[in-house]
């Protein structure tokens, strides 16, 4: 039984913490589905946590929090977009510009409004998400097998948690089975012929771009109003590229990249149980090398097993119309 | 007799390469200014004090001399490899990395005289800066890993890897802190303190040392690399059209290699500076984001040694005038001029089309109403 409900939290932290991988490949999805590179998922990630931390703590409600999370990043999205695709800038660049332009104004203006060395205050239970009980979890979860699954595993995670599984079906939906989402794919693909079919193709980018910023907003408020109750320097730790090397392990496709991100959940999910355990014949691991493991493993993942990754054919290509 | 069109190709060359830098430069400042005054400080005031903290007595500009020099290495970094259409953005990890070879060849060869251990240090610097680089150029090459990615996760590992190295490994075992010991006095840099001693200045302190007279020689080896060898010739086909560079007999991959290694090699000559030039030990985290800056400061100098001479030289204006600030305005830590690294990347970078258009046809229409009248 030991062994079994190690087995048990070992899944339910690694759901927990795939949550916000799994918001932020969904919107990389968008982004680069539609052609538009987006390593600024890290940035957009710190600034909805930032966002969201001071807007529940001033507005006393995180969904009011969560809201303003949403409409700046889906602002520094359409920046994004202004810059590649309105502007034809470098997109890698203009990623890079953002990201750094997030972590130095988060920390800077933390600091200068609440003074605790870019600590935002802490939220209390009105102005957080709280874990969910499902229904009955108490009661059943004497049964054998079943209650383990559904009071240990399904229930008691924070509303994010169940957001994050439902969104991916519904990516999956909106990308493949739509005709949005068929012109999305398209003009990634092939924007001339889009063009040529009459659709806009900075219209269809915009479009795509704005759903990135309002999915990234879900991952960051996460980060500071569900698991932790206030922001902090640096929080998303790397988030945003993992969450990117996902997807491409993904190969840009809802469902790989599901399972890419339970992957990489998993592994930090058993780095914070390694820690000072004593493995049989090696000894202690150092606690840097186990920290370092996600970033290891997305290295691997990048280089062993994804085969040749294709891109979108137009990733990363401004659109010039022609006269 | 307006039939007579100057077209865009006329346009003097100090319009795209001096007055339009300008104004980008200009937009990024004017949007920073606008971010110390929602953090409850007063722009204008925030520029004096720059000005003052980095020009106004010889201590201050020996600082700004100092930062400009790491800036010269980190943003050769990533202009090297730029070329090659290469993000190399771990210039971080490669400074970090570049550290330890520095470090180790020092104290290992410290009986060597002067300048043979000096030589041999800055060549170990480079080597293991150009290692760490190696493994993301390798598996962009190979397997298509993005670099950007890559280098990223390459900037966590360095940090991890050096961490364990300073608790677990070479850390100074008289000391708690995670550092290693002080290297022999002997070996140490001269800095500029006993210069300028010989000309009758006397300053207490100054982090200024020989390192910077080995960026100023960089600059020369970047400029002679990239464009007077036949390496660079092909490095730049590679990132200007793969598939022509192919189609020429170039190989992408050695090319590749070459520019991220060249390139990690210039990050870790920052190690010289911070090690063999200022602390004299390996101190956890000494990169302290001057990876990041060379950036901003290559983009702005648009990848060229004699832009970047003068974009490291601002960033050191910022560093150091930044630091005056911070001691003086409560309200603004570092992180505020980290904002503004990221505000001159986006305006003179992925924005430095915005007004190009209308400044180019503005002078074209000035030289059109020459041209006629």
């Amino acid at each position: 039984m030991e062994f079994l409900s190690d087995i048990a939290s070992l899944i339910n932290s690694t759901l927990r913490i795939s949550t916000p991988l799994v918001f932020a490949a969904m919107a990389g999805i968008f982004a680069e589905r539609s052609g538009v590179i987006d390593f600024s998922l890290e940035g957009k990630m710190l600034m909805a946590a930032f966002v969201a931390a001071v807007g529940s703590y001033y507005l006393g409600n995180p969904w009011l929090g969560l809201l303003l999370a949403i409409i700046v990043c889906v602002c520094l999205s359409m920046l994004h977009g202004f810059a590649s695709v309105t502007h034809k800038g470098d997109q890698v660049v203009s990623c890079v510009a953002i990201n750094i332009l997030i972590i130095g104004l988060t920390t800077a203006l933390a600091a200068a409004w609440f003074g605790q060395a870019g600590l935002t205050p802490t939220l209390n239970e009105d102005q957080r998400f709280l874990e969910i009980h499902l229904p009955f979890a108490d009661a059943l979860r004497d049964i054998p097998v079943i209650g383990t699954l559904y009071s240990d595993i399904l229930s008691g995670h924070y509303v994010f948690v169940y957001l994050a599984y439902l969104s991916v079906p519904l990516v999956f939906w909106i990308v493949f089975k739509t005709s949005f989402g068929l012109r999305l794919r398209a003009v990634g693909e092939n924007p001339s012929a889009v063009d040529t079919a009459g659709i806009n193709v900075f219209t269809m980018r915009y479009k795509a771009l704005a759903i990135n910023g309002v999915l990234i907003a879900f991952a960051g408020a996460h980060l500071s109003t569900a698991v932790n109750a206030n922001f902090f320097r640096e929080m998303s730790a790397g988030r945003g590229y993992l969450a990117l090397a996902a997807m491409i392990f993904g190969k840009w496709h809802p469902k790989t990249a599901l399972i890419a991100c339970l992957l990489f959940g998993f592994t930090d999910a058993l780095q914070i149980r390694l820690q000072g355990v004593e493995l049989p014949a090696i000894g202690e691991i150092p606690v840097q090398l186990i920290q370092a493991l996600p970033y290891i493993l997305t290295v691997v993942l990048l280089a062993g097993f994804v085969g040749k990754a294709i891109a979108p054919n137009a990733i990363g290509q401004p659109y010039i119309k022609e006269r | 007799m307006s039939n007579i069109v100057v077209d865009k190709s006329k346009v003097p060359w100090w319009v795209s390469n001096i007055i339009v830098p300008l104004v980008n430069l200009t937009l990024a400042l004017l949007v920073s200014g606008l971010f110390i005054f929602i953090a409850g400080e007063n722009p204008i005031e925030a520029v004096k004090l720059i000005i003052y903290g980095s020009f106004g007595y010889i201590q201050g500009f020996a600082y700004t001399l100092y930062y400009t020099t790491n800036f010269i290495f980190t943003g050769l970094a990533f202009a090297v490899a730029f070329h090659c259409r290469l993000f190399n953005i771990g210039g971080e990890g490669q400074a970090y990395i570049g550290g330890l070879g520095v470090f180790l060849v020092a104290i290992n060869l410290s009986f060597l005289p002067i300048p043979i251990v000096w030589l041999l240090s800055i060549c170990g610097a480079f080597l293991f800066g150009a290692a760490w680089a190696y493994i993301p150029a390798y598996l962009q090459s190979k397997r298509g890993s993005h670099v950007v990615i890559t280098t990223i996760m390459f900037n966590f590992i360095a940090s991890s890897l050096m961490i364990f190295l300073l608790v677990d490994v070479i850390r100074d075992t008289n000391q708690m802190a995670p550092h290693t010991v002080k290297l022999p006095e002997e070996i140490w840099l001269p800095s500029f303190e006993a210069f300028s001693g010989i000309l009758g200045i006397k300053i207490r302190y100054s982090p200024l040392n020989l390192t910077f007279l080995l960026a100023i020689a960089s600059l020369f080896f970047v400029w002679f690399l990239v464009w007077k060898t036949k390496w660079g010739y092909e490095m730049r086909a590679v990132g200007h059209n793969t598939q022509a560079a192919i189609y020429a007999g170039i190989s992408p991959h050695k090319n590749i290699i070459i520019a991220m290694c060249i390139s990690g090699g210039l990050a870790g000559l920052l190690g010289v500076n911070e090690i063999l030039g200022v602390s004299h030990k390996i101190q956890a985290g000494f990169p302290a984001g001057y990876g990041f800056t060379g950036i901003a400061v290559a983009l702005m100098g648009r990848n060229h040694p004699i832009g970047i001479l003068p974009a490291a030289f601002l960033f050191g204006i910022l560093y150091q005038g930044g630091s005056e600030v911070t001691f003086e305005m409560p309200n603004i830590t570092r992180y505020m001029f980290v904002a503004v690294q990221g505000l001159i990347i986006l305006f003179s970078g992925a924005l430095e089309n915005l007004f190009r258009p209308q400044i180019e046809s503005f002078f074209v229409r000035r030289l059109n109403r020459e041209v006629n009248a």
